[in-house]
């Protein structure tokens, strides 16, 4: 089954119409019947297929307490392939895809289900021709990893053999802090080498994030302003609209930086703020996300730079919405954050000196995602004074999500007589120049997971370098103080306004 | 919405364009090419649907060209042009320009056709049948990057494929090319997981179907050994057998959706393979806008060289398989420089 890379004769690096195909291979999917297996995994599997781009005999494994038949499970997926997928329903596809479907039941403690497993998986290497090549994607909350990856080694299931491969891939949390992320690495890689460990953070999957690589290495434009001698500073925000909902037993006492900063931000800023890499091999590349991560201070006076909040009760968008403390099950004293700003340097030569502002919240005005160069201002305006009073400074806005995009805001002449600037907006959207045909980012992390690609998934030591930069603040707020308050469908507290004021700066309203 | 125009020219069509856009409020335009279409009446219908849906994946202004029949010496003499231009929720998510030219103007449709390009931008030209001997030097087709034919709406489509073999210049292709991408890519992946030395091949469908060909063609150059054409009843490919020294793999199809693959030492197993819209041919062709050489290859390689039992075979195999492999290393050294 295993051979030389490039001895297939219909292979040729010059037809780029043939798609990458996975290899033989399959999927085990712990935690099977919660709602992101449901809403995302199943209907990416579905999409896969339907774009061609899985294996024949392509097999799923759903694994959960729920006593299921295969029969069962099998509508389970159809219907959530229904419900969500992106492409048309296609019954081809799915005659395909039903094939290699089983379930199998039990608890994570329970041997006899893990023995199950194995059996399944023996038998679908025979009447699949999966080739004991299986991933097995962790869905289950945290506390559950050690358990489950222990199994997996007890009962031979993480055994690499020759020819074929056994991948583990985790969702975040990775850790609540740097040690327990550390901990966690070392239960994994105990069982997985660290290169079969596939670590997901969607947004890296989404094409806007890829799409800064292409914008900063692709063009010429860019790069040279791309450093402390043109940029003023840098917002990298992401907002939701949407409360705790659901997850109150998880967020209360993680919040919105371990939440969102540690991993989604924290990547956006390597990415926005790292050198050119030598090639797009994954070591390359995470080999120059390190050195910036490594290269990010503090500021000094924490209390100042950095500011925490929770919403509270207020009208947001036309809905009436609780406060934080107000939420069913939060501990009414609870000091979680559930907004977070904070300000970053990088101490490099390109970035010496150019502040990074991150922020994240829940309850904000509205959902978006979005990444801000703003620019200085020119060295000297030479109209006459009133003529540039409405003209801000330039800026580059990489939109992550919704509404995909970049956005250049430049200064133009307001149509006549007198000399008069103000600020427009030049767009590039997504839905515009390419519209339909971006994949669900977990499509492709699915994908590059069973092609064994890296490129899109942080390494362990991404992962405790980010603690390495949030714990201090955590340890901060831990003794100092308690969170500061913005009503809720606002763009977060007067405490966060005031911070960028200190700096002589103000937020963006995404 | 929708502006007709009569006895116009290009720069009144290009002024209609501007004021709808205005009209509808959306100045900015994030369209990435021009498409042009060369047509009849009879087709004009189909073929803009097609384009309409590609154009979701692909934001294009589509410019259908319709060259209409002048039946009386008079209308031949009486050059005239109409236009039809929909923007908005009429035309997809670009532009439609529908240009009708009567009696003279139908052989300089290039000068009515160069002005409403959108600048700079890759300028694709298509034509759903009756496409010219040599695309490359027809004057609407020496406009464009990329000239797509299609050989299955040929009376004859062997005889198409060779035409289209002899005047090949980068930037054409063909959808009889574009049918067989997920063949293509299976019997790729299939070889992926079984590295074997292959003896033959042989390639089953319907006849007067080029796709066939092209497959056969493919293998034939990629594979360097002997590979039949045989006819079934379709629907359109059926089936591809590929004959290796540890036995035989198999691609069968023949319901036109589900197929199912089977190798040496491995389960049979259902693959998904519906023969695709023209809607999302024209979107995959639409995706890669530089020459493809594996086409070029592939339908250089000749239908003459593949042997069919339809036909008295004119060598042995093993003599029509040396062009082959001569064949196969001309065109790498060629795709090396």
């Amino acid at each position: 089954m295993s051979g030389v890379p490039g001895a297939n004769p219909l292979r040729d690096p010059q037809d780029r119409r043939l798609p990458r195909i996975a290899g033989p291979s399959g999927l085990v999917i712990f935690g099977v019947t919660g709602d992101l297996s449901r809403k995302k995994l199943m209907p990416a599997v579905y999409d896969l297929a339907n774009r061609g781009l899985l294996p024949p005999g392509f097999s799923l494994i759903g694994f959960a307490r729920r006593e299921w038949q295969d029969e069962d499970f099998a509508q389970e997926v159809h219907d959530a392939v229904k419900q969500h997928a992106r492409t048309p329903f296609r019954e081809e596809v799915w005659q395909q895809l039903i094939q290699g479907m089983r379930f199998v039941q039990g608890n994570f403690d329970d041997d006899e289900a893990f023995e199950q497993l194995k059996t399944t998986i023996q038998e679908l290497d025979k009447a699949q021709g999966t080739g004991g090549n299986f991933a097995f994607y962790l869905s289950v909350p945290p506390k559950f990893f050690p358990k489950v990856v222990q199994q997996l080694k007890k009962h031979g299931l993480a055994d690499q053999k020759e020819g074929s491969w056994r991948r583990a891939v985790i969702e975040k949390p990775f850790g609540h802090d740097l040690k327990s992320a550390q901990e966690l690495n070392q239960i994994v890689h105990d069982v997985f080498p660290p290169n079969e460990v596939f670590r997901i953070d969607h947004y890296l999957g989404k094409e806007t994030v890829q799409n800064i690589l292409a914008l900063r290495f692709a063009n010429t434009m860019f790069e040279p302003i791309w450093n402390r001698s043109y940029v003023d500073h840098v917002q990298i925000t992401m907002a939701e609209d949407i409360g705790i909902g659901g997850r109150a037993g998880y967020y209360d006492g993680i919040g919105a930086a371990r939440d969102v900063i540690q991993n989604h931000l924290l990547q956006l800023l390597a990415l926005t703020a790292m050198e050119e890499p030598g090639s797009f091999h994954p070591k390359a590349l995470v080999a120059e996300k390190l050195k910036v991560l490594t290269a990010v201070e503090l500021p000094d006076d924490l209390g100042k730079h950095t500011v925490r909040a929770q919403y509270v009760h207020a009208w947001q968008g036309g809905e009436e919405v609780p406060g934080y403390l107000e939420e069913d099950g939060i501990d009414p004293k609870s000091k979680t954050d559930t907004y977070a700003a904070i300000k970053l340097t990088i101490n490099n030569r390109r970035w010496a000196g150019v502040p990074f502002y991150l922020r994240t919240g829940k309850r904000l005005g509205r959902r978006v995602t979005e990444i801000a160069v703003v620019f200085k201002r020119a060295p000297y305006l030479p109209f006459e004074s009133g003529a540039t009073e409405e003209l801000g400074g330039n800026a580059l806005v990489i939109r992550v999500q919704p509404d995909e995009g970049v956005t250049v805001r430049f200064g133009s002449k307001v149509p006549g007589t007198s000399m008069e600037v103000r600020d427009v907006t030049m767009d590039f959207a997504y839905g515009e120049s390419f519209t339909e045909s971006s994949p669900e980012a977990y499509e492709r992390l699915i994908l590059d997971v069973l092609l064994g690609d890296a490129n899109l998934f942080p390494r362990h030591q991404e992962v405790e370098l980010s603690w390495n930069i949030l714990d201090p603040i955590e340890e901060y707020w831990d003794k100092h103080g308690k969170p500061a308050q913005y009503p809720a469908g606002t763009w977060g507290p007067a405490e966060a306004d005031e911070m960028l004021a200190r700096d002589g700066r103000s937020w963006r309203r995404p | 919405m929708k502006i007709d125009l009569t006895e116009t020219t290009s720069s009144k069509i290009n002024q209609a364009l501007v004021s709808a856009r205005r009209a509808l409020g959306t100045p900015a335009i994030g369209m990435v090419l021009t498409l042009v279409i060369v047509t009849d009446e009879e087709n004009a219908y189909d073929a803009l649907k097609s384009a309409g849906d590609a154009s979701r994946e692909h934001p294009s202004r589509i410019i259908a060209v319709i060259k209409r029949v002048s039946r009386s010496p008079r209308s031949r003499r009486d050059a005239r042009l109409d236009a039809e231009v929909r923007v908005g929720s009429d035309a997809g998510t670009g532009e439609t320009v529908v240009l009708r030219l009567h009696g003279e103007l139908v052989n300089h449709a290039q000068s009515v056709v160069l002005p409403l390009l959108l600048p700079d931008a890759p300028v694709v030209v298509w034509w759903p049948e009756d496409a010219p001997a040599d695309p490359a030097k027809d004057p609407l087709g020496a406009l464009a990057q990329r000239r797509i034919t299609d050989a299955y709406s040929a009376e004859d489509p062997a005889r198409e494929l060779a035409a289209r073999a002899d005047s090949y210049t980068p930037g054409d292709t063909d959808l009889a090319w574009a049918r067989i991408t997920p063949w293509r890519s299976m019997l790729a992946a299939a070889l992926d997981q079984q590295h074997v030395e292959l003896v033959s091949a042989t390639v089953e469908g319907e006849s007067e179907n080029p796709s066939c060909e092209l497959l056969a063609m493919w293998l034939a150059d990629r594979l360097g050994v002997p590979v039949e054409r045989t006819v079934s009843a379709g629907p359109g490919l059926t089936a591809v057998r590929m004959e290796t020294k540890n036995g035989v793999i198999v691609l069968d199809r023949p319901d036109g959706s589900l197929a199912t693959l089977s190798m040496q030492g491995q389960p049979d197993r259902a693959v998904a393979l519906k023969r695709r819209d023209t809607a999302e041919l024209l979107a995959e062709e639409l995706r890669r806008l530089d020459p493809d050489n594996t086409y070029e290859a592939t339908v250089k390689f000749g239908v003459a060289q593949l042997g069919g039992p339809a036909e008295p075979k004119p060598a042995e195999p093993a003599a029509a398989t040396t062009p082959a492999a001569a064949k196969k290393t001309a065109a790498k050294k060629a795709a090396s420089k």
